[in-house]
């Protein structure tokens, strides 16, 4: 195949698997209208998915009709999901092969990857931790983000060469470990955004309908630790080593404190006080979590406003 | 304690105390790591010295009044004012107080022995009990052997009640790690100090066919560290042979560079054989220690002046330097020869000319397409003859006459290869030819490798203190009760939460060999 049709190939893969995800959101969503008309069970659901406790279901629960409606749609949710991820994932290695390098030469390109991190993150914690209640944040966030990509032309950016500091293998280490941290950051905010629903509403005593159904915050609060215990260290190894290493090579200093710097060390010192308040009196469980948004909020504005807004040595994103 | 005795007899002491607890606690290590992140946001939103030296000026010329309070407040120079430094410092500090205390106790807790079990083992959070028909020495040796190859340390003794205990307990290096972590900051820090006070920058703008020599002053800037010695200056010397750029000719990001790469001839010092090197964006040279960055290019057209005398007074490449991306280049021509009175042009180099009514002449590429120089001049004095020392890019206007013909200030427009004559016979300027430039960083940075290292150290204890969750395991084996069966009880404590105690002590039961599927726990009396 020519360049121009693997372009083309990868920008079909593309809209393709915006479509899928668009699909599997609508499925997410009749998942929590369904969920919603269903009464929760009589016992206490919370055992059924706590930390792997694996507590069998007590004998006198109401056994309920073979299978819930709202379970069907989200399985469907979750196998649509994955579809589109492989159809994500042929975009980007056609990407890749129309533009001859890594697709992480663009914030186009910084987009669609991006956007498959935060997918690939979601399916590995559906595996880990059972967390299909993500899906709807999940595909949402990704639908929106790979849409907007593909149709807002200031975000478009055919592919082609990249410019000269880009030519160092650490485009590959650096971009690969802040896009896989990113992805995993994202999904341990979606965590920490059910986990906090999910413990307001058991202050409130308020456990019907989709909340009933979410695993305990208890569970929501350590498996959010585990994904960013995972994030963390990587996002450092590549903004704290990769990044500066590969800075000193393309521009003599291995810290500047160029606006994309500012930001990455912004967001390192947020998570870092995420990973403290956790063990400090006082700042766990509800304070953690809102820290753990305000960290990603960081991480999104260094991503999204300092690409567009902010000039400096990072500003190659091909935007505008 | 009497309150108001108290307040008064606090004694500086105490108040030190009081003040050393408060800043060591880790509500303040919270406040302070907030602090640190929001003062480093206005660098990242106004412009700083450090960064565009360009662009601060830029934003002084159009915001006078506010362009001065930020200098008052430091904002220009974020990342080494006194307010950014006293949150780090603060912050350094709070991290000192916390580790001292931390590892004295470690040392001390690290040698201890796995502490004897609790009484009622039932209160931990996990516990489970069952009666076995085996031997008591054969239970506690399945115990302690599971125990081992799950990575506990295990110490066995016998209770008052005669009963054996295994006590168990792992992940201690989970605040190894910590601590580590916490260190490296230091070493970081460390790293980077000495880096600054030991190292320098400088930088160089170098045309085709010009050489550079590692001395002071061939430098365009040169910013040593406090404690750099001038005299430890490697003594290299480099010429750039050639310097080809190329840019995007295509529709899409047209005008994009694609490549830059340099051709220099160096020697390490004065005599040694010379080397040739491809310089390229990510391909420094180093030269014992030192390290020489392709930054930056654009143009030196060759320029050649004649005097109102018809005497050569000037020829050579003059730097312009780029403005845009397009290369609009600013650059000056001084010629204290020329006689009777000294000339300087100020003036744009243009690769790809272009012009219009509202840009005035600009460049449309960033590749030297259609070159063209655009000049206006200058008579009189230029100000070089007092020593005071000037910048090569900067026309000191004071005292000079601006060329004028027919009333309007004069411009020349010269393509490569043409002469124009200067009005009211000042001289001649002729384009004579157009070389590339480089923008030439050469940097000695001391204690990268020490600061490299630090952050891979607080890498490793940040994963050690993230992944090893400490726990402890008792197993209490009573003697064989009136039933003629042994009584197995197995409990867990994990110190951080996180880790899926129940499974991991569901399986060391197992493995002391009770039956998979038994009857349903009850607590038997202990």
């Amino acid at each position: 195949m020519t360049m121009t049709e693997w372009g083309s190939l990868s920008n079909l893969a593309f809209a393709s698997a915006t479509v899928v995800y668009v699909l599997a959101l609508v499925a997410h969503v009749a998942e929590w209208a369904f969920a919603r008309q269903v009464e929760p069970p009589v016992e206490r659901r919370r055992e059924l998915v706590g930390a792997g406790a694996a507590v069998p279901p007590s004998p006198d629960v109401t056994a309920p009709p073979a299978e819930p409606r709202f379970e069907v749609v989200g399985r469907i949710g979750l196998s649509l999901t994955g579809l589109a991820f492989v159809i994500h994932l042929v975009g980007v290695v056609a990407r890749a092969a129309a533009a001859e390098r890594v697709p992480w030469g663009n914030m186009f390109e910084f987009n669609t990857t991006g956007a498959l991190a935060v997918t690939g993150a979601y399916l590995v914690a559906v595996r880990l931790f059972k967390l299909r209640w993500l899906g709807l944040l999940v595909t949402a966030f990704v639908a929106v983000v790979l849409a907007a990509s593909m149709l807002v032309p200031a975000l478009y950016v055919a592919p082609g060469p990249l410019v000269p500091a880009l030519h160092s293998y650490w485009l590959v280490i650096h971009v690969a470990a802040a896009a896989v941290a990113g992805g995993a950051f994202a999904v341990g905010a979606f965590v920490s955004v059910l986990y906090l629903v999910r413990e307001r509403a058991e202050r409130g005593g308020a456990l019907g309908g989709v909340v009933g159904r979410m695993p305990a915050a208890a569970f929501l609060d350590r498996v959010a630790f585990r994904v960013h215990a995972f994030a963390f260290p990587l996002w450092t190894f590549g903004v704290l080593v990769a990044g500066p290493i590969w800075a000193e090579h393309a521009w003599g200093r291995y810290w500047g404190w160029d606006p994309k710097e500012v930001w990455a060390f912004i967001t390192w010192v947020v998570y870092a006080a995420y990973l403290h308040a956790r063990a400090t009196a006082g700042w766990q469980g509800r304070k953690a979590a809102y820290l753990a948004l305000a960290a990603f909020l960081t991480f999104l504005f260094n991503y999204v406003g300092i690409n567009l807004f902010a000039s400096g040595l990072h500003s190659y994103g091909g935007v505008g | 304690m009497d309150k108001q005795a108290g307040a008064s007899a606090l004694s500086p002491l105490e108040l030190g105390r009081w003040a050393w607890r408060r800043l060591t606690s880790m509500r303040t290590a919270l406040i302070l790591l907030f602090l640190l992140a929001m003062a480093a946001i206005p660098g990242s939103l106004i412009p700083q010295q450090a960064v565009s030296p360009s662009e601060v000026f830029a934003f002084r010329e159009a915001n006078p009044t506010l362009g001065e309070w930020y200098d008052r407040l430091g904002l220009f120079t974020v990342y080494t004012s006194v307010w950014f430094g006293a949150v780090y410092v603060l912050l350094m500090l709070s991290l000192v107080g916390c580790i001292i205390p931390r590892t004295r106790q470690y040392w001390r807790s690290f040698r201890a022995q796995p502490p004897p079990a609790p009484r009622n083992l039932a209160r931990l959070p996990e516990h489970r009990t069952w009666s076995s028909a085996a031997a008591v020495d054969d239970l506690a040796a399945d115990a302690e052997r599971a125990l081992r190859r799950s990575r506990f340390r295990v110490r066995r003794y016998a209770d008052d009640s005669g009963r054996v205990v295994l006590a168990a307990e792992r992940g201690r290096y989970r605040e190894a790690g910590n601590l580590v972590f916490h260190l490296s900051v230091l070493v970081v820090l460390a790293g980077v100090a000495y880096g600054a006070l030991f190292g320098f920058k400088g930088g160089a703008y170098l045309a085709e066919g010009q050489g550079f020599s590692n001395t002071l002053t061939q430098y365009d800037e040169f910013k040593p560290g406090a404690l750099y010695d001038i005299d430890d200056l490697v003594p290299f010397s480099l010429t750039l042979e050639q310097f080809e750029a190329t840019y995007e000719m295509g529709d899409e990001q047209r005008g994009a560079a694609r490549s830059f790469d340099a051709t220099l001839n160096y020697l390490t010092e004065p005599g040694a054989e010379p080397r040739s090197k491809a310089l390229a964006v990510n391909q420094p040279l180093e030269i014992g220690g030192t390290s020489v960055f392709l930054v930056g290019n654009g143009y030196a057209p060759e320029v050649t002046v004649r005097d109102g005398n018809g005497d050569v007074a000037f020829s050579g490449p003059v730097p312009f330097l780029p403005q845009d991306s397009s290369n609009t280049s600013f650059g000056v021509v001084k010629v204290p020869d020329a006689q009777p009175t000294q000339i300087g042009f100020e003036g744009f180099f243009l690769p790809t000319f272009a012009i219009t009514p509202e840009r005035g002449p600009h460049s449309t590429f960033p590749d030297a397409l259609r070159p063209a120089l655009v000049l206006t001049g200058f008579t009189g004095d230029l100000g070089m003859d007092d020593g005071r020392p000037q910048s090569v890019y900067v026309l000191d206007k004071d005292g000079l006459t601006q060329l004028e013909e027919d009333g309007e200030p004069f411009r020349l427009l010269l393509e490569p290869g043409q002469t124009k004559q200067l009005p009211g016979g000042a001289g001649s300027v002729t384009f004579a030819g157009l070389n590339r430039a480089v923008q030439l960083q050469v940097s000695h940075t001391p204690g990268k490798t020490v600061a490299l290292a630090g952050v891979l150290l607080g890498l490793a204890g940040m994963v050690t203190s993230l992944y090893i969750r400490p726990r402890r395991t008792w197993v209490r084996v009573a003697g064989a009760g009136p039933d003629g069966r042994t009584v197995v009880e197995a409990a867990g404590l994990d110190r951080v939460s996180g880790g899926d105690l129940a499974s991991g002590l569901d399986d060391l039961v197992a493995a002391i060999g009770r039956p998979a599927k038994d009857q349903p726990e009850q607590e038997e009396s202990s």
